[in-house]
């Protein structure tokens, strides 16, 4: 017979990713049937409250620990030794007690360093950002929900820093052959991407691995970048870097459109350079088109996009499409082309939008929303999701979502956005959710084109 | 344009799964240890972190504090300074209605010293009458340990920063047991007051006509090296200033010197009060910078702490001092300490006492620990200041400087509070020194300067 508790730690700080994990490890227990362990957010209530559990007084500075099993303190016991455990950052070793680790980005620059990364919530990020442009150090702002007065003026500082603000809600980079944040595994190569778009730079890059083509750099600068509010500070000062770099021969600006004001600008520091620059302009074209045209540009031959039809062969009697994405440039390009087909068009939620990952980790780490997504769907839907690869993502998404596309009544579409050199193994994710039911294509545009075509 | 030519070393702060996705790819790390900032400032501190003010008034005020260069120019009678019907005590403003047992003790004893009372019931009858004004000594150029009570006939050190050109006065040192500053007021303790304003005050005046001015910067530095941090432990400092002093107090003062000399060398905190003065010339010189979140100072009267900053001018943001934690002396205990008192937090304002404690091992037994926890404690406040102290280092640390600079919006961020090493005085008026140890700021303190800030950022 199982039972439930509810714990409130007051003002215990975890960071989402260590809680989603601790969850993970209680929910594989013996005897424990559910498990959350997570900040008390209003979100986190509210999915707590649709477990059944009763629900506690918390603010969500609050950690919540909340079991279902038939013995909750061996539980609670687990998630506060490993909650204990992860106290001490690894590197800091226990033979130097006298050993002070860095409590801000400001004293951890006295170490000496090239680069800052910065993933705290939102709301704090501008303090880490700051010390580090304030260090002379080029960051990259990982965290989403930073308000755009703080993001202009961190790019302001960064002029007279001389330095160079990826982001914010910059999801991924690729520096020096490092990737940073969300990071596909890519090989060296001539095209250098400036990016106002995460996911639309990583499926661009894994279409050109797979083409053969490496990238010399990958420069996020956030999706509000050219806005007229922020003025293309960052894409400005990274094309000039990337004009500057010998490995770069090409480069591919990717972004929605800039404000008109600002895509003068951008055009006039085009214009100057000496590395010639494909602007990939979105929806004007899509992501797809996008990597076709950089292999033209190159006079590389454009090859098939791999893809692999659904394994049952199911006739699809969906009606309707729901895209469950992660991606926001992803879910907005195949929004856009399954939507083409007017009434069939559907709803599409971006998971990865700060309004879910406010207090939780991104859903490419994260799958609990989006496995509840689709347990929601109906037979009449049409499911379209991406699942991202690369570093920094979930080591094995097909573990917890092939699971849950095997269950749906809906028709699944899988846009699979990685290459083959990524530690998920792309080849063993793509052979997994097609035995599940789904049809999976490296192109989000071509995902997006047949799911459209089954409705 | 060098981040593109080398492999990256990534400061890594937020979730710990990229940082680990770093280190899977090869590349050095380094994470910080993010949690974060106190509860309810979030909002004050994004809008002071903002101000466009802030770093270039932090600046400066943190190398106006680390540049000033404190002499002893002279020693005087408080009663060529201090207004009539004036005394002075440690901390922010506080009445005799809320005064400390330690505080009221001072101040009778003042009144008996001063002839202002017969006794102690109608000192304190008067003092609650309000026949004296009480005035903060740091309202007065000035700072006072403990109780820190000035009153006409005691005398002053006069400390000139040569390179701002501010003056601080603080009161020569008692000694230990039974004192003023302590809260005793007995027969003994008045009578070794009179002694130092007929005796001990003119003799230093005397010998420093002789000397001429003292370089404090550079016995602070010695005696950090020797083993002192400056507040607790001054017992260096204060056989380098004897040092210095002997042969001209021989010559001022011949048939004194023998009584002066043993006075001074059987009081191993003589020179607290000097390094007092020293950090106060310093911490002044950093006032008043609009926009700089810079602490200039920590105080407390026994009842609370106040902290000043530099850009908000002269007002004291308050909590309850708190009660130290630390050794006894004889038969006293916990129940016998009166809450934390004194000016003496200047020394950790300035970048000396808890925050150098890495530089004096030998006093690491008072506040219960191993080296490593001086170690400790002086490597935790880099974490909240701004700056490394150029003169004031530490052998262990590599001669590395003393955190100096305490950054009101670096204690929201990382919720640590100053380490602050203090002597405990008894709760009960005439009782004296009860034993030392740390004690913890109230954070409140701290945060109220920070939505302060907030306020008046633009």
């Amino acid at each position: 017979m199982s039972s439930d508790a509810v714990l409130v730690r007051k003002g215990t700080y975890h960071d989402s990713v260590a809680l989603m994990r601790i969850s993970r490890a209680l929910t594989e227990m013996s005897g424990v049937e559910v498990a959350m362990v997570a900040m008390a957010t209003e979100l986190n209530l509210g999915i707590l409250r649709d477990l059944g559990f009763t629900v506690p007084a918390a603010d969500p500075g609050d950690l919540l620990i909340a079991v279902r099993a038939h013995d909750t303190r061996a539980a609670v016991e687990e998630a506060d030794r490993r909650l204990t455990a992860g106290r001490h950052p690894e590197g800091a070793p226990a033979d130097q007690p006298a050993d002070q680790p860095p409590l801000t980005t400001r004293s951890a620059a006295r170490t000496g360093a090239d680069l800052v990364l910065v993933s705290t919530p939102g709301e704090y990020a501008f303090a880490e950002a700051q010390d580090a442009i304030q260090a002379g150090l080029p960051v990259m702002i990982f965290s989403d929900g930073v308000p755009a007065a703080q993001e202009r003026r961190l790019k302001e500082l960064a002029e007279a820093q001389d330095v160079l603000v990826m982001g914010p809600d910059c999801g991924t980079a690729l520096i020096g052959g490092v990737g940073l944040g969300f990071a596909n595994v890519l090989g060296p190569g001539p095209v250098g991407v400036v990016a106002a778009s995460g996911t639309g730079a990583q499926q661009v890059t894994c279409l050109l691995d797979w083409a053969g083509t490496g990238v010399s750099h990958v420069l996020g600068v956030g999706g509000r970048d050219l806005s007229a509010e922020v003025g293309g500070l960052s894409t400005l000062r990274a094309l000039r870097m990337l004009d500057e770099d010998p490995a770069t021969e090409l480069i591919l600006l990717i972004s929605k459109p800039p404000s008109p004001e600002v895509a003068r600008t951008v055009q006039d520091s085009v214009a100057r350079l000496r590395t010639p620059v494909l602007l990939a302009l979105l929806p004007e074209i899509d992501l797809t088109e996008a990597a076709e045209r950089t292999l033209r540009a190159l006079g590389r031959p454009v090859p098939e996009w791999p893809s692999w039809p659904a394994w049952s062969g199911k006739q699809s009697r969906a009606k309707t499409i729901k895209g469950v994405y992660s991606g926001g440039t992803l879910s907005a390009e195949a929004a856009l082309i399954a939507g083409r087909a007017g009434s069939r068009g559907g709803d599409f939620v971006d998971y990865g939008d700060d309004a879910y990952t406010r207090g939780r980790a991104h859903p490419m780490i994260d799958p609990t929303l989006r496995v509840e997504a689709l347990s929601r769907a109906h037979e009449s839907d049409l499911v379209l999701m991406d699942v991202v690869l690369g570093h920094g993502a979930d080591p094995d998404p097909a573990a917890s979502l092939a699971h849950a596309v095997a269950r749906t009544p809906a028709t699944v579409v899988i846009a699979l956005i990685g290459t083959e050199g990524d530690p998920q193994d792309l080849h063993r994710q793509a052979a997994a959710f097609r035995e599940a039911g789904a049809a999976v294509f490296t192109s989000n545009a071509q995902a997006a084109r047949h799911a459209r075509s089954l409705v | 344009m060098s981040l593109l030519s080398t492999p990256p070393r990534v400061i890594t702060v937020g979730a710990g799964l990229l940082d680990e996705a770093l280190r899977a790819q090869a590349v050095q790390t380094v994470p910080v240890s993010w949690r974060p900032p106190l509860p309810g400032t979030a909002e004050a501190l994004a809008k002071v972190l903002a101000d466009p003010r802030r770093q270039a008034a932090n600046e400066l005020a943190v190398s106006r504090l680390t540049s000033a260069r404190p002499y002893l120019v002279g020693v005087r009678r408080a009663s060529e300074v201090l207004e009539a019907g004036t005394f002075l005590h440690a901390g922010p403003p506080i009445t005799w209605e809320r005064a400390s047992g330690p505080m009221r003790g001072a101040l009778i004893g003042a009144m008996l010293l001063e002839g202002r009372a017969g006794d102690e019931h109608d000192a304190a009858r008067r003092l609650a009458a309000g026949e004296i004004a009480l005035r903060p000594c740091h309202e007065h150029a000035a700072v006072g340990p403990m109780a820190g009570v000035v009153s006409p006939s005691m005398w002053l050190f006069e400390i000139r920063d040569d390179e701002h050109g501010g003056t601080a006065y603080c009161s020569l040192n008692e000694g230990l047991g039974k004192v003023l500053r302590y809260g005793a007021y007995g027969p003994e303790v008045l009578e070794r007051l009179r002694w130092m304003d007929a005796v001990l005050g003119p003799a230093l005046k005397a010998t420093l006509e002789r000397t001429g001015p003292l370089d404090l910067r550079s016995l602070i530095a010695q005696a950090l090296q020797m083993g002192d941090e400056l507040h607790n432990r001054n017992r260096a400092a204060t056989s380098l200033l004897l040092r210095e002093l002997a042969p001209a107090v021989v010559e001022a003062v011949p048939g004194h010197a023998a009584e002066v000399l043993r006075f001074i060398n059987g009081n191993d905190h003589f020179f607290l009060n000097l390094a007092m003065a020293a950090a106060k010339v310093g911490t002044d010189a950093a006032r008043d910078v609009p926009g700089s979140s810079l602490v200039v100072a920590m105080a407390r009267n026994g009842t609370d702490f106040g902290v000043q900053v530099s850009g908000l001018g002269g007002r004291w943001f308050t909590g309850p001092a708190g009660v130290p934690d630390g050794l006894y002396l004889g038969t006293y205990g916990p129940d016998d300490a009166n809450p934390d008192i004194g000016d003496s937090t200047i020394t950790e304002t300035s970048g000396l006492g808890g925050f150098a404690m890495a530089a004096s091992p030998a006093i690491v037994r008072f506040v219960g620990g191993e080296v490593s926890d001086a170690v400790r404690a002086t490597r935790s406040m880099y974490e909240i200041t701004l700056a490394e102290h150029p003169a004031y280092q530490i052998p262990g640390l590599g001669f590395r400087g003393t955190p100096v600079g305490i950054d009101v919006t670096l204690v929201a961020r990382t919720g640590l509070l100053p380490v602050v090493n203090t002597g405990i005085a008894g709760r009960v008026p005439g009782t004296g020194q009860v034993g030392a140890g740390l004690v913890k700021p109230p954070v409140e303190a701290f945060t109220a300067a920070l939505l302060s800030l907030a306020e008046q950022a633009s």
